[in-house]
């Protein structure tokens, strides 16, 4: 199976960046596709490299990362709700790239499922 | 990865679903939902947009939000038409529930019970909700 994956919540305020790794992560591990994980909204903070969570708690940022690395995953952050966040190229983590809302769509068209996580 | 087609229009047309279910100020969803819907009608998709529970009052007519000091993009949704995004639901049961009408919209709606909106989702190939 073939996911696109939308993220539509700040990786601190909400469990939703959560699920969508942990569910991206599993369909991976379980030999599906993930097409394309787009990150939008607040949801676009998962792609902050100046992020710095205490010691004891999980690292999203960077577990996106090395799920990119392992699995090259498409990260894809929307330039316009990344702007108006501050979010932009030089402050990206590794694996995550800025792009149009274009590529949130194209992911529903080419994948067998498109899931969304936030409210 | 191209974001427009070459010419010829889209390969594949799917039916998108878009469903509008918070306020439109107060929290970012339905102003960045907006903008989503804008982008799917440049890729030619099969655009449905909803509208409920709260997010039946983005369609509210007569909205002031000068106070508040956020743009009114209310008016957007005249400009829908444009795109070839015409099919509108509001859910009755979300409407009746606020005291409005159709009367009280800013754009020509179809309404839905939740049942009949139960039925149009599950033709859907895609839904994106906020």
């Amino acid at each position: 199976m073939k996911f696109g994956i939308l993220v539509n919540e700040g990786p601190f305020q909400h469990q939703a960046s959560d699920s969508a790794y942990l569910f991206a992560k599993a369909a991976l591990e379980k030999g599906h596709e993930i097409y394309r994980v787009f990150f939008y909204y607040d949801g676009v903070n998962n792609a902050n490299k100046l992020s710095e969570p205490q010691a004891d708690d999980r690292d999203l940022v960077k577990l996106w990362s090395a799920l990119a690395e392992e699995y090259k995953v498409d990260l894809v952050v929307c330039v316009a709700a990344a702007l108006r966040r501050g979010i932009k190229d030089d402050i990206l983590a590794p694996g995550f790239r800025i792009s149009g809302l274009g590529q949130l769509i194209e992911s529903g068209i080419q994948a067998d499922r498109q899931i969304t996580f936030g409210d | 990865m191209e974001e427009e087609w070459d010419e010829g229009g889209p390969e594949v047309v799917k039916r998108f679903m878009y469903v509008n279910r918070k306020a439109p100020y107060g929290t970012v969803y339905a102003l960045e939902m907006l903008e989503k819907v804008l982008i799917a009608a440049a890729f030619e998709q099969d655009v449905h947009v909803v509208f409920m529970d709260d997010g039946v009052y983005q369609l509210k007519k007569e909205q002031e939000t000068k106070a508040i000091n956020m743009k009114n993009f209310s008016p957007t949704f005249r400009a829908l038409e444009g795109y070839d995004v015409e099919k509108l639901y509001v859910e009755k049961e979300s409407l009746e529930a606020r005291g409005l009408t159709v009367d009280d919209l800013v754009v020509p709606v179809e309404v839905l019970s939740s049942e009949e909106l139960k039925g149009l989702m599950d033709k859907q190939e895609v839904i994106l909700t906020a």
